[in-house]
């Protein structure tokens, strides 16, 4: 039936006794209150719909994903969303290779039915064509570490996911009008999904003969712990989902009690979510102004980087501000992003612009996607470098965003808002070969100037 | 849809304060230690416990108290679309989990070390609740098997359509895609011991149904305990005491 036995670890006669007497006193073996969540961190990819979630040390990413895919017969008109979970077993030694365990199948399914019963993704604008094409989302969930509570941690991280994950943009055509164009995001800036509330599941453990209760149980509580309760609930005070798979009985009160707490908890943990998700999406338009190749710093001249130096330091001067006025929350969010790419110089100042002002967002505005596609398509197949060339001749053609141009940035941005498009391919092929390519670079350009 | 006509009556004829027909017989599969069916209107669980006996696996053995397993499935038979179902989904797995751990949670494991109780139970007719009917068998046959509990388990599920608690959901109102609350309880103790529940229900409706569902699973609690009553009158009375 199960290997749930075969390597559970478990706890020593003394070590349950430590935990259940430190409770009589309100303690907990890690200094917290009964009703104190541990430290969360929510961190995000450098790709779209990438998250990682650090609550305490448990460790999870998430990763959502879609495709388009024939919908269910009973639903024609509605997108589907699943969850997956990957229990690495280097996170915990009960973890093992093979068929997924009971407990990362109750995960799935605890925090499948958060998100699907209570309809917080809107699956009917993933409908395509009725009957035919609906988008289908792929939640994947990953534990790198196990130190307890796994499914408020999974949860997190799957919302932080979806809240940040795109799916391209598409439309019909043919020549009967059924068949389905994908636009690349290249071409077409693809679609934030719809959510509607963010279900938030908050854990409770049941300790001892007189049945305690602990929020946020590490893995400690949760080798001792007689019964566990799973809350999702949203900001708003609705009950999205309640597991609570036997164990310990505990009073109805005590139960009304805890969803009480726990709707407390989701407002707080919503918050830090939409915060994180906040600097995440300023972050991702200031990098789609910034997206340009190491080969356009050869053409910029001098002084209009130095310019914007000096603009970067300002915005981040005023994000220091910021984030010294936000220290005050008692569940710090640190809100980071991987940047493993772009040269240190890019990274620097990409970094500084974290919480800028929202009115840099010129793509939007800036560029015509049907200009641009026809552009593009004129173009053709040219090496980059001759596209840049070009673009740099478009550039008085280019002048139709105002903001753009009263900054004194003005020139460098709006090609890159033209030439980036281009270059992302190219970029990432750069990634991968990062180190090496840099030191040819300046090889070359050292031969260059000789 | 309407769930709930204005006379106030359900699709299937029931107010929506009322359970459907409960029916259920002791002692059905004849090698088990303990077996039982199980009927909540048109759905029929049947199920059989085995143990407390040598534990198989000797790695999974524990040795201050009895290993319980438990197995769910439907049969092919037991949904409107016949059809192939895999052994082992997800739905089934994960509630294979959920009655064991509500089963484990009554009964006095400690008393059986270095042992292993295993709980089979199986879906022949599927019409809502099917968690629910499954716990009440199991509680049932265990009680049947003669091994020692805290207190029976019976479970029940409440629902809320039409802006109106229902209790003991049939598939069709089970599929509305509105909240459904399952709720196991111990019922002498009067703790919950299981509860489930999706959808999205404000907090204070969602304490109604949670009542409604506790109402409904004391009334089953009163069936069950009838049964076993009179069920040991009649062992007692083939022994001619």
């Amino acid at each position: 039936m199960e290997q749930r036995l075969a390597n559970t670890w478990r706890l020593t006669v003394n070590e349950k006794k430590f935990i259940e007497t430190a409770l009589h006193s309100d303690l907990r073996v890690d200094g917290r209150r009964p009703f104190d969540f541990r430290e969360l961190t929510v961190k995000f990819g450098r790709e779209d719909g990438s998250s990682e979630v650090q609550l305490g040390m448990t460790h999870v990413m998430g990763f959502v994903s879609c495709q388009l895919v024939q919908p269910y017969r009973d639903r024609p008109n509605e997108g589907t969303l699943s969850v997956f979970t990957e229990f690495s077993p280097m996170a915990d030694p009960s973890f093992e290779v093979g068929r997924p365990a009971e407990s990362a199948v109750e995960l799935g399914r605890v925090i499948d039915r958060g998100l699907r019963e209570s309809r917080a993704v809107d699956t009917e604008s993933l409908c395509v064509v009725s009957g035919k094409f609906v988008w289908s989302i792929r939640i994947d969930l990953h534990i790198i570490d196990n130190c307890g509570n796994l499914v408020d941690a999974a949860n997190i991280a799957a919302l932080a996911a979806l809240l940040t994950s795109r799916r391209p943009e598409c439309s019909l055509g043919g020549e009967d009008g059924q068949e389905v164009i994908v636009h690349p995001p290249e071409v077409r800036e693809p679609l934030p999904l719809i959510i509607h509330h963010l279900p938030i599941a908050v854990t409770f453990a049941f300790i001892g003969d007189e049945n305690r209760v602990v929020i946020d149980p590490t893995h400690f509580e949760e080798g001792v712990m007689g019964g566990r309760l799973t809350a999702t609930l949203n900001a708003n005070g609705d009950v999205c989902a309640i597991q609570k798979a036997g164990g310990d009985g505990v009073m109805q009160s005590v139960i009304m009690q805890c969803l009480r707490i726990a709707s407390v908890k989701a407002a707080d943990i919503t918050a830090k979510i939409k915060k994180a998700v906040d600097s995440y999406n300023t972050e991702r338009t200031l990098r789609k102004i910034k997206r340009q190749p190491a080969s356009v710093a050869v053409h910029v001249s001098e002084p209009s980087q130095t310019e914007v130096k000096e603009l970067s330091k300002k915005h981040k001067e005023k994000s220091m501000l910021k984030s010294e006025e936000s220290q005050s929350d008692d569940m710090e969010i640190e809100t980071q992003f991987s940047e493993h790419d772009g040269t240190t110089r890019r990274d620097s100042s990409s970094k500084s612009f974290v919480g800028g002002p929202s009115s840099w967002d010129p793509y939007s505005k800036g560029v015509d996607f049907d200009e641009l596609q026809a552009s593009l398509a004129s173009r053709g197949e040219v090496m980059p470098v001759e596209k840049l060339e070009k673009s740099r001749h478009d550039k008085p053609y280019e002048g139709e965003s105002p903001n753009l141009l009263a900054d004194s940035a003005a020139p460098l941005l709006a090609e890159t808002t033209e030439t980036g498009v281009e270059i992302k391919r190219e970029k990432t092929l750069k990634d991968a070969v990062k180190p090496k390519h840099k030191r040819k670079k300046k090889a070359s350009s050292n031969t260059d100037a000789s | 849809m309407e769930y709930v006509n204005p006379e106030g009556l359900r699709l299937d004829g029931r107010r929506p304060l009322e359970m459907r027909q409960l029916r259920a017989e002791i002692g059905v599969v004849s090698r088990a230690d303990g077996s039982a069916v199980f009927e909540m209107g048109n759905t029929k669980v049947i199920a059989a416990v085995y143990g407390p006996r040598e534990v198989q696996n000797k790695s999974q053995q524990i040795n201050d108290q009895a290993v319980v397993r438990c197995e769910y499935s439907m049969a092919n038979f037991s949904t409107g679309d016949r059809m192939r179902k895999p052994k082992h989904d997800r739905r089934s797995t994960e509630i294979s989990l959920v009655i064991r751990q509500t089963m484990e949670a009554c009964i006095l494991t400690h008393l059986m070390p270095r042992s292993q109780i295993d709980i089979f139970v199986q879906v022949l007719q599927a019409d809502g609740g099917t968690r629910s009917a499954c716990i009440n068998a199991a509680t049932l046959a265990l009680a049947d098997a003669g091994i020692p509990m805290r207190d029976l388990v019976t479970s029940c599920a409440a629902g809320y359509l039409n802006s109106t608690p229902l209790l003991d959901l049939n598939y069709v109102e089970d599929s509305a895609g509105g909240p459904d609350v399952t709720v196991g309880i111990l019922p002498k103790l009067d703790k919950v011991t299981l509860l489930q529940m999706d959808a999205k229900l404000p907090m204070d409706t969602f304490e109604t149904v949670m009542q409604l569902a506790i109402e409904g699973c004391k009334a089953v609690a009163n069936y069950i305990r009838e049964l076993l009553l009179e069920n040991t009158k009649q062992l007692e009375f083939r022994r001619g005491v």
